[in-house]
């Protein structure tokens, strides 16, 4: 492929946005139309923009394979440790309230809420980035 | 007779979309050679399941169903359908990633995609 | 509440924390993958037989996440049905664990091992959640997530036909989720519920919309793709065949089980017999396909030239069965129904794992170069002679008590012509077994020169091949202990207590 200036220019500026932007979508998952999936596809989006942009090898080498399974385990994780948090006291799996009852914070199964909504996001981001990167890898000249 | 005639058709023409569109996907499907575009039919059928279902959560002036201040009053589309489909998509994706996989896959071993040519090459092996 | 009522929840979520262990452990060292596994399916089977008895003891056991209630929340609902189902495919589950050790090593090879203990484990995770829901949305997650990692490990026997079969099996698994999708979608528009229960109380009253219909049809389709029931079933025989022995066995034996048991819960729990036998009336129409299933997979079955492929024929066939009792839908009937869904994992989970051990050790399974295999590996050919048995339906195997309580059941709904073509079908699968036996015993080709040289494989798939195989014979005698789970299990289904 042949390296254009305008390309990596715009994506070099755009993914800063792009980001920022995925992450305001996680975080709105308590409150509004937002959440884990929605905000993690799009910050996968912006690697699939540099990949894109800047080749596969060039991404690679700063977000190597092995982060990328460990954040994917992370996601889930922390997904699955609030849940069973929720358990100690005596509240069901990811009832939330049972924890903001036990420790009188208000508004905590927000935090709580946003929290899991973090761990989906990771687990996406990281799933999707992963999908490219497999498929770029068996596709034979693709960088 | 007229009046049947639209109930049947206009007044429900989102049904009669999906409906077409899940043909067309399931038409490529089974009518198709090459396994690329047979998964693309795939992809169009699921897709036709989703706009079904999102036109199922439509009210008719409704608004996007986000908690307003006090006292403001509104119509809210139902978002039930909206997050099911979310995780409907994400199935999709992944069987689409599997399917892409198998057909690189393929392509290593066989050097075509194409169905008739793949049994072909079979039946020489 | 105590741990014991959390029981539910920790048989989908400790098993998808542990896959995530067995990928980051097998970086460290991929030894410990299989230890991880093993133990989180043992502990799965523990509180699975823990909740069977619960329920047995105190009723219907509901879980209720996030502490929401069914109409708003996801629950998981656990009676003698499931409760049954659970502890069978997680039996099997153990039994096939204990198995894959070896012929994943051979089959596989070593530096596939992490992934294929990862997607072993969400397979089991998936089809335990398929079975514990009380959400038929959730049903549909859970089955994609099984149906994903079974690709995945279909095309793991890395043979250039294994990815075709794959990709095969996902096109038709795709188009079946997709049907699952709008059926549950219709019933969703019908009755605005996505809990089985609350579906089921809200349907009456709309029992003669068009949307239920159409709903209902493609749910039944859907699920009968998956179940690989008679004439849906083109994509099984390659997708057994061409996978690695681990995975036929598990595709084979709990896999399609907990197809069947959506099936029965769908038809029985959501529309009741009310709706099947006189609003939508199929159960004729299902009772028919079955028989010719029973006969068809039997047939196509005797025709095959591999053990593996002839195995899977006889997969179809034996679901045939399965869904016999559903189109008898009566009390005795659906004992034997549920009766097979357990006697037929067993023993064909016991048939496949011969023919793993045969690849193991021969390096093929085709019938014509297995000439008097049984003088190497007498063990193995004696476990298919006895799972072959309860096949075939010789007393007092499980094989027998099933089908005799199909018969009666279809004796005692008057469909005494179907009850013989049932009886014929035992006798088509004579044709089948024998073959294998009459090639194992009684033909020459693998004693000549080796002398006393067995063939045996190593202990840890000997072992739960000889279990499986003994486990035939004494489910078969102690059949009157499952009849007190089975026949609250029947008469749950026909809406009783």
């Amino acid at each position: 492929m042949r390296r254009n200036v305008i390309i990596k220019t715009v994506s070099r500026f755009l993914v800063p946005f792009i980001q920022v932007y995925a992450l305001y979508v996680i975080v709105h998952g308590a409150l509004g139309a937002g959440g884990g999936f929605q905000g993690g596809v799009v910050f996968a989006a912006s690697f699939i923009l540099m990949i894109i942009a800047f080749g596969l090898t060039c991404v690679r080498e700063r977000f190597n394979y092995k982060w990328i399974v460990m954040l994917s385990a992370l996601g889930i994780t922390i997904y699955a440790t609030i849940g069973l948090l929720c358990l100690i006291p005596g509240g069901n799996y990811l009832e939330y309230g049972s924890i903001e009852a036990l420790l009188g914070i208000p508004h905590l199964h927000g935090y709580l809420i946003d929290a899991v909504e973090i761990g989906i996001g990771i687990t996406v981001m990281a799933t999707m980035t992963s999908i490219i990167y497999d498929m770029g890898d068996t596709g034979g000249e693709s960088s | 007779m007229i009046g049947s005639f639209y109930e049947l058709f206009f007044a429900r023409y989102n049904y009669w979309m999906a409906i077409i569109l899940m043909l067309i996907g399931l038409y490529a499907l089974i009518a198709k050679q090459n396994l690329v575009k047979k998964l693309i039919g795939l992809n169009i059928f699921q897709t036709a399941i989703f706009l079904f279902y999102i036109s199922l959560g439509e009210v008719r002036g409704g608004t996007a169903p986000i908690y307003l201040p006090e006292g403001v009053d509104a119509l809210y589309v139902n978002p039930l359908p909206h997050v099911l489909i979310l995780t409907a998509i994400v199935v999709g994706v992944s069987v689409t990633a599997v399917g892409l996989s198998l057909i690189v896959r393929i392509h290593e071993e066989y050097g075509v995609i194409d169905e008739a040519e793949l049994l072909q090459e079979l039946r020489r092996r | 509440m105590t741990l014991i009522d959390h029981l539910p929840v920790f048989l989908i979520a400790i098993p998808i924390l542990a896959s995530l262990l067995i990928l980051v452990a097998g970086w460290w060292d991929r030894r410990f993958c299989y230890p991880i596994s093993l133990v989180t399916i043992l502990s799965q089977f523990g509180a699975a037989v823990i909740i069977l008895a619960q329920v047995m003891r105190e009723g219907t056991v509901r879980y209720y996440l996030g502490g929401w209630a069914p109409p708003l929340g996801i629950e998981l609902a656990i009676d003698s049905f499931n409760g049954f189902i659970l502890a069978t495919i997680l039996l099997l589950s153990v039994a096939t664990v204990i198995y894959a050790r070896k012929s994943v090593e051979h089959e596989i090879g070593p530096e596939k091992t992490i992934a294929f203990y990862v997607l072993f484990q969400l397979l089991v995770t998936g089809l335990v959640g398929m079975t514990i829901t009380g959400d038929i949305f959730n049903l549909y997650v859970f089955l994609e997530i099984s149906s994903i990692a079974a690709y995945a490990l279909i095309a793991s026997a890395r043979k250039p036909r294994s990815y075709l079969a794959s990709f095969n099996y996902l096109i038709l698994g795709s188009i079946a989720g997709g049907f699952i999708l709008i059926g549950t979608g219709n019933l969703y528009a019908a009755t605005g519920a996505l809990n089985m229960l609350d579906i089921a109380r809200l349907l009456p009253a709309s029992f003669e919309l068009a949307t239920v219909h159409a709903g209902f049809l493609f749910l039944v389709i859907g699920y009968s793709i998956k179940a690989a029931f008679f004439p849906l079933h083109i994509w099984l025989p390659d997708a057994y065949a061409e996978s690695p022995s681990a995975v036929t066995i598990l595709i084979s034996t709990v896999m399609s089980k907990v197809s069947v048991y959506a099936l029965f819960r769908i038809i029985f729990t959501i529309f009741t017999t009310a709706y099947i036998v006189d609003v939508f009336p199929v159960t004729g129409f299902i009772l028919f396909i079955a028989t010719v299933a029973m006969i068809a997979g039997a047939v196509i079955a005797i025709a095959q030239s591999d053990l593996k492929r002839m195995l899977a024929y006889s997969s179809i066939s034996q679901i045939g069965y399965i869904m016999f009792a559903l189109g008898v839908a009566n009390q005795i009937a659906l004992e034997g129904g549920i009766l097979h869904i357990l006697g037929h994992a067993v023993m064909k989970g016991c048939l496949f794992m011969v023919a793993g051990l045969i690849i193991y050790r021969v390096g093929t399974s085709r019938l014509s170069d297995l000439g008097g295999i049984a003088k190497v590996m007498p063990i193995s050919c004696a476990a298919f002679a006895l799972a072959g048995a309860s096949m075939i339906g010789i007393p007092p195997t499980i094989g027998f008590m099933s089908k005799y309580y199909l018969v009666l059941g279809a004796l005692e709904a008057g469909h005494w012509v179907y009850a013989a073509i049932l009886l014929l079908g035992s006798l088509l699968a004579v044709g089948y077994i024998w073959r294998f036996i009459e090639i194992a015993y009684f033909r020459d080709g693998h004693d000549g020169g080796s002398g006393a040289r067995t063939l045996e494989a190593p202990a840890s798939m000997l072992a739960p091949m000889v279990a499986l195989a003994l486990l035939c014979l004494l489910l078969g005698i102690f059949v009157e202990g499952l009849m007190e789970i089975v026949g609250p299990a029947a008469s749950l289904l026909l809406g009783g207590a």
